[in-house]
């Protein structure tokens, strides 16, 4: 840019000026090109959501198309596997995070025989290899198939199991942090032990709670080794997709992958916004 | 501020505190009269939180009884208790206004709204931050947080207000400021306040009576002036202001022999009935030079420290070291190191306090 300003610079002085552009720039292009490799997946999944394959496979770029959007449960089975994988999430992180809550709040607030084994225990899931834990529950629900028929329940179980051990982690955190003194003076002035928790306790540890159930949702709706043992006949969005990489590449899944992609950006977008407005009103 | 009738509002009965094998407080008896400014003094862990916690509620005692206007409130948990409580880090709700904040008990007892406003504003008059409504206690100051906590409680107009260091965490002359203050507002508000605190000069500066406790004992209770003037016990001696304490032989009638022979008069009554080894005391700032008064020492300068508005020594006598603080009110008449030194006190200066105290 100086040197469009001073034409008459030698060469040696533009060289110069060159390095010091780069060394001032050095982190802002190591930056961008951080993101690039990060972002570079996700814009071709998004890209070619638009695409319009000829054949079963959706690797090559054809040309643009909206027809894949609009009929976006084309393809056989597609939204059942989806309906599934969002009902399971939907399920599994409500019930996990109320459970995961409860458990985060005994294991801070209470000492009771077992608090070491529990907190030791509730890592298990978060420090075992998925295989392992897919095979060993198929192991246990193998063996209870007469009351219990591998399927939608037992996927649900295995979901719920992991996703606790998560919310509990979570919340628990903010828990730690928590100062008891609020509680006691809600008490003190005049709230019963069930006021306190819905006027003081909940209220504050709510962000730690929403962070526990959006987490729980993305890691259920995610989940392919765990689902894939304990899955039976049914379909969830995961195992589609590997089911259907195996023989064609519709791209309706690049449609579902961009639309997933959108509300979870969407989601933290308005997080930000509601954080950074409650910090300034504070 | 003198209360109207001899009335308790509270009575702490053979108040005892046990957490596993050891006992934060120990069999406690003490009647706090309507309407007093009460402080809890002692070094920490003498069990003067513990104690407040139980009349707040937060604690239940182990054994004894604490009534608030008559009534053991002992099995009750704090929100059915007449009392309300400032604590050391103010406890305000972050998530709520300072309006809310301040309302939340009045809320909980469904007081009308315009009720619930009129108060609000009133409270917050009277620690001086009307208008701060609206913001977050995060935007306040730890002083304006600690006034709102004050408001919060005082809202309520209890039977007896509670505070447990509320003045701990603020700057030296906030803290001073905020002395004053609460002295106002309780002499305003005429409700009973007791305060937790471990600083003799905050107690003095505020309270209109006093109770000293040590590994969760009562030593002594008092107004600021008898406390001072007269301690019972040598730890009370030296935990209020600095002491010189001697050992000394009942030797008469208000009389004392020291150590090394001389005798001591002391005010009339003062021995109550004691007899043999008794150790006799006397304040610094109330020892003279020369030989002005009835009891007298002697002894060399050790050390001597230059402090502005009066002068300590350190004098050697054969009865043991004694501190001396004389006012620099005149110029000139410093004396030195190892020069010889007369001092003496009246016997009204003197008090007396058992003699195997001293080993605490």
């Amino acid at each position: 840019m100086t040197s469009v300003a001073v034409p008459l610079r030698s060469r040696r002085g533009t060289l110069a000026a060159a390095v010091a552009f780069a060394r001032r720039h050095v982190l802002t292009v190591y930056s961008l090109l951080f993101f690039a490799y990060l972002m570079l997946p996700i814009g071709v999944v998004i890209a070619f959501s638009f695409n319009d394959p000829k054949g079963r496979f959706n690797y090559t770029w054809q040309g643009f198309t909206w027809k894949n959007w609009e009929q976006w449960n084309a393809i056989p089975d597609l939204q059942s596997a989806i309906q599934l994988s969002l009902l399971i999430a939907l399920i599994a992180s409500i019930v996990a995070t109320l459970l995961g809550t409860l458990v985060a709040l005994a294991l801070v607030r209470y000492g009771f025989r077992g608090r070491a084994a529990t907190n030791l225990l509730v890592f298990l899931p978060l420090s075992t290899p998925e295989i392992v834990l897919g095979a060993s529950l198929l192991t246990l629900f193998l063996n209870l198939t007469s009351v219990l028929p591998i399927g939608f329940w037992t996927i649900l179980i295995a979901h719920i199991m992991f996703c606790i051990s998560f919310a509990v982690v979570t919340v628990k955190a903010r828990l730690i942090g928590f100062d008891r003194h609020l509680e006691e003076a809600a008490m003190d002035l005049g709230a019963n032990e069930l006021t306190t928790f819905t006027k003081v306790t909940l209220p504050l540890i709510a962000p730690a709670i929403l962070a526990a159930l959006l987490l729980c949702f993305a890691i259920s709706i995610d989940d392919f080794v765990v689902t894939y043992f304990n899955a039976g006949n049914r379909v969830t969005f995961p195992i589609f997709v590997w089911g259907a990489a195996r023989v064609a590449t519709p791209p309706q899944i690049n449609v579902i992958g961009t639309a997933i992609f959108v509300v979870a950006v969407t989601l933290m977008l308005a997080n930000v916004v509601f954080q950074n407005r409650r910090a300034k009103q504070a | 501020m003198a209360p109207a009738t001899a009335e308790y509002d509270i009575r702490l009965i053979g108040l005892t505190k046990r957490f596993d094998d050891v006992v934060a407080v120990d069999g406690i008896s003490l009647d706090i009269d309507r309407g007093h400014f009460f402080a809890l003094l002692g070094p920490s862990g003498c069990g003067k939180t513990t104690t407040l916690r139980m009349i707040g509620g937060f604690e239940e005692p182990t054994e004894g009884r604490i009534e608030l206007g008559g009534v053991d409130v002992a099995p009750l948990p704090p929100y059915k208790r007449d009392v309300n409580t400032v604590f050391q880090s103010y406890a305000l709700f972050p998530h709520l206004s300072i309006f809310e904040n301040v309302a939340f008990g009045l809320r909980r007892r469904g007081v009308k709204a315009g009720e619930v406003r009129r108060r609000v504003v009133e409270s917050l008059d009277l620690v001086g931050l009307a208008g701060l409504e609206k913001r977050k206690p995060r935007q306040l100051s730890g002083g304006q947080q600690q006034r709102i906590a004050l408001a919060r409680a005082l809202v309520n107009r209890p039977r007896v207000l509670l505070l447990d260091e509320p003045l701990g965490a603020l700057d030296l002359k906030l803290r001073k400021e905020m002395q004053l203050e609460l002295k106002r507002i309780q002499h305003e508000v005429g409700i009973t306040f007791v305060h937790v605190t471990h600083d003799q000069e905050e107690a003095m500066t505020m309270a209109d009576r006093i109770v000293i406790m040590n590994g969760g004992h009562i030593e002594q209770l008092g107004t600021p002036s008898e406390l001072y003037e007269r301690p019972r016990t040598a730890f009370v001696a030296g935990f209020l202001g600095a002491s010189n304490l001697l050992e000394a032989t009942v030797s008469g009638d208000d009389r004392v022999t020291l150590a090394e022979g001389s005798v001591v008069q002391l005010p009339h009554g003062m021995l109550a009935g004691r007899t043999g080894t008794v150790q006799i005391g006397v304040r610094p700032e109330k020892l003279r030079i020369g030989e002005g008064d009835t009891n007298s020492l002697s002894g060399i300068v050790t050390e001597s420290a230059y402090i502005g508005v009066s002068t300590q020594y350190i004098v050697d006598t054969p009865a043991g070291p004694v501190t001396v603080y004389v006012q620099n009110d005149r110029t000139g008449g410093q004396v030195a190191a190892g020069e010889r030194l007369t001092l003496s006190w009246s016997p009204e200066s003197t008090f007396v306090v058992d003699a195997q105290e001293g080993t605490l």
